[in-house]
């Protein structure tokens, strides 16, 4: 099938060629900082984590979103989802293949990565990490393309991926949940320490990923003659609702805990995040923002008549995508290392070179994001 | 056949391509080294003997190297008891170079020659030689 | 031994390409017959009971700014430590700051200033129970028998994940080749350096406790640091610790560090 996207219009190949000069820059930086070391970054001695573990978080979180489609879909039988699931299942695909990518530019020795198979270690968080995102790729490629390959000859889908797509569902669960735990199990990083760390990442995984989904549909509707289904988009943006009301109060419970017990280390991180600490405040617009955004996407998807109006839709779709962005690609993890280990402020600013690299990732993200829609859609155009 | 203006280029540079590192290499064989032990150290020895035997040290001294590191490191076993019952202080840069302190004539042209680059001097300190190699 | 050395390190050699761990593969060969290497402590002492735990104790009054100068010299100059002038790729091993950050949960603003003002050194704490270890992906950071936390540099694939762990920010990384902090400077021939992509931090001086020497900062300052067997009631540090006060840092993370400063 992947001649199918080898054929396109003049739009899809400047598409195309424009994600390519974006990854080629990304790439040059990358070579050097592959012979410099990751000091061509912003990250320290005191941020040791930066824009790459940030941008990773966020995604896993975009992967994990593929199970709210699979769950009506496959355990209740909900048949409005049965021709956008594959859109999940594929952009699920392309997020985990950039958490990946993520992973490798943020290591200092990437040569020496197969260390991990080599000297297996299960008390480490960042082991079984490796596993379930490996294995989730895996899940969702077999469980995608064989539907897709099923759907072209016309034929239901063979039994045998049956036991995949139920797989998949507590997989979807256990990559997020794992990559809370990275953070979630680390002593004397106060504002990770927490028990809600993974139901609050799965909650902003859930309205994260479908709102790119729906923003993805929408531009698919608009470019190409293919019709994802109006009430298949309804259910979707009901979904993010719910999910993005529980991550809204998951943050409040945070606040709740810090503010009310009133222990300094509980408190230090979202006060710097939130209100400035030491006379630093870079980050309180951000989050600000954040806040703002995310209450502002709920208010649109809640109001029916806003809802169904695709204009609005999609603007809520991109201040939820927007708001979850900045709490979990920018804040949590900057976050969580201000103050430092001996109660100093330091601060991160990433560089130049360490955004290229992170662009390229997303242009990478994008390019097989197109490439697997473009085949997915020209299967169907075909039939149509 | 289909597409043999498509299939054919392709074939040929498919094959370009993994044939590299054959033709790159051609007309560039250097002579086969032969490591100088003259260094002053080695000169003084009565009887000059490396840890093992010489062919053995020639065939495997990387694997022996390894273990040195892993048992040295991880282990904490830092005396190494060769096969005549000697003992040596296991470390590459304070046992094996200071021997061994022609480094340039000694590991680095059999490397070259059979184009491996471990990459032991990127942390281990190499012995200053006379004509001296200051960071 | 019946096996021919050089053959078994060969095959041990052979089975190490072939992804059967070094160690592993020793184990399979001959169990317990290794015996090329002379081994100072024996293997297979249960954890519960360590026959050897080193500490380290520092006395805090005693500590002044030269003390630490001195402390950071020797070390940086036997580890070959680099020194950068951008903070954002400093690397330490042993430092010096003040009570309020080394204890940044403990300090009260009505200290008195003789305390608060002291600097206190600051090391890798050699935890019984060291989150690094606990989360480092392929052991290249691990705790030996005798309590050292340890770091194995060729196996270090620089996730930084034990520097996210450390409470105490004892870990530095490699954000650029250490040998450029390194020019101009006497390098130690008997000691490497790092490479870019790893990271570092106090080693209690592993090589040389390996060799019966004690930790080269406190053969330094020998009037304000003592060096010993924790697990020994009568050695030295337990000693100090029976007569002095004493605080570890953060011990309510449960880390249990060795390192200890007299009041």
């Amino acid at each position: 099938m992947l001649e199918k996207a080898l054929v396109g219009s003049q739009r899809y190949w400047g598409w195309i060629i424009f994600l390519l000069a974006i990854i080629s820059v990304g790439f040059a930086c990358w070579i050097y900082q592959l012979n410099y070391g990751l000091g061509i970054t912003g990250m320290s001695r005191d941020i040791s984590w930066g824009v790459y573990i940030a941008q990773f978080t966020y995604f896993v979180g975009v992967a994990a979103g593929a199970v709210m489609l699979v769950i009506p879909k496959y355990l209740h039988h909900y048949q409005k989802y049965a021709k956008v699931v594959i859109f999940g299942e594929f952009l699920a695909i392309a997020a985990v293949v950039m958490c990946l990518l993520f992973i490798i530019v943020d290591i200092g020795q990437p040569q020496r990565m197969l260390n991990v198979l080599f000297y297996p270690t299960p008390n480490s968080i960042l082991f079984w990490d490796m596993i379930v995102l490996n294995g989730y790729l895996a899940i969702n490629v077999i469980v995608g393309w064989n539907s897709l390959l099923a759907e072209r000859k016309h034929v239901p889908p063979p039994a045998w991926i049956k036991p995949f797509i139920y797989l998949s569902i507590p997989w979807a669960v256990s990559i997020h949940t794992v990559t809370a735990f990275l953070y979630a199990g680390l002593p004397g990083r106060h504002m990770w320490l927490t028990a809600i760390m993974a139901p609050r990442f799965l909650a902003s995984a859930f309205a994260a990923g479908p709102s790119i989904l729906i923003l993805l549909l929408l531009l698919v509707k608009k470019l190409t003659k293919y019709e994802p289904g109006e009430e298949a988009i309804q259910s979707i943006a009901k979904t993010i609702c719910y999910a993005e009301i529980t991550n809204m109060f998951f943050l409040g419970l945070e606040f709740f805990t810090a503010f009310y017990s009133n222990i300094p280390g509980e408190m230090h991180g979202l006060t710097y995040l939130f209100f400035g600490l030491d006379g630093y405040h870079e980050l309180v617009p951000w989050m600000w923002t954040s806040v703002f955004f995310g209450l502002f996407g709920i208010l649109l998807l809640l109001v029916p008549p806003l809802r169904r109006m695709h204009k609005f839709l999609a603007l809520a779709c991109a201040s939820v995508f927007l708001s979850t962005w900045v709490d979990k690609g920018v804040g949590l993890v900057i976050g969580g290392f201000i103050p430092n280990p001996l109660d100093v402020v330091r601060q991160y600013h990433p560089t130049f070179p360490e955004i290229s690299i992170a662009t390229a990732i997303w242009a990478i993200g994008a390019l097989i994001l197109t490439i697997l829609y473009k085949i997915v859609i020209s299967v169907r155009e075909q039939d149509a | 056949m289909y597409d043999a203006n498509k299939i054919i280029p392709g074939l040929v540079i498919f094959v370009g391509l993994m044939t590299f590192p054959i033709w790159a290499g051609m007309g560039k064989a250097e002579p086969v080294p032969k490591p100088k032990i003259d260094t002053p150290v080695i000169k003084e020895m009565a009887e000059k003997h490396c840890v093992e035997s010489k062919n053995y040290m020639a065939d495997y001294h990387m694997q022996m190297l390894i273990t040195w590191r892993d048992k040295a490191l991880r282990d904490g076993k830092r005396i190494y008891v060769s096969s005549s019952g000697q003992k040596y202080n296991v470390s590459l840069q304070n046992t094996c170079m200071k021997c061994h302190s022609n480094k340039k004539e000694f590991c680095d042209k059999c490397h070259n020659y059979v184009g491996v680059k471990p990459y032991c001097w990127d942390c281990h300190i190499e012995p200053i030689e006379p004509k001296g190699n200051v960071l | 031994m019946s096996m021919d050395r050089r053959e078994f390190i060969k095959v041990a050699g052979l089975s190490a390409l072939l992804g059967v761990g070094g160690k592993g593969a020793f184990e399979l060969l001959r169990p317990g017959e290794l015996d090329a290497f002379e081994g100072q402590a024996p293997e297979n002492v249960p954890a519960a009971t360590p026959k050897i735990r080193w500490a380290i104790t520092i006395d805090v009054r005693k500590t002044d700014n030269s003390v630490v100068q001195k402390c950071r010299g020797v070390c940086d100059y036997l580890h070959n430590v680099p020194h950068f002038d951008n903070p954002k790729d400093e690397v330490k091993w042993i430092w010096g700051d003040t009570y309020e950050h080394a204890f940044a949960d403990g300090a009260n603003e009505y200290m008195d200033s003789s305390l608060a003002d002291l600097p206190f050194l600051l090391l890798c704490n050699h935890c019984d129970h060291p989150p690094c270890v606990r989360v480092c992906p392929t052991k290249a950071t691990f705790r030996r028998p005798d309590g050292i936390v340890a770091m194995d540099y060729h196996r270090c694939i620089g996730c930084r994940f034990c520097m996210a762990a450390c409470p105490f920010g004892s870990r530095s990384f490699n954000w650029r080749d250490p040998r450029d902090g390194l020019k101009d400077r006497k390098l130690n021939p008997e000691f490497p350096t790092r490479m870019r992509g790893v990271v570092e931090k106090c080693n209690l001086c592993v090589e040389r406790i390996d060799k019966g020497l004690i930790p080269a900062c406190v053969e330094t300052c020998p009037d304000v640091l003592a060096f010993g067997n924790l697990a020994d009631p009568n050695s030295n540090v337990r000693q100090i610790l029976r007569t002095r006060t004493s605080l570890r840092r953060k011990i309510e993370l449960g880390t249990e560090p060795s390192v200890f400063y007299l009041v």
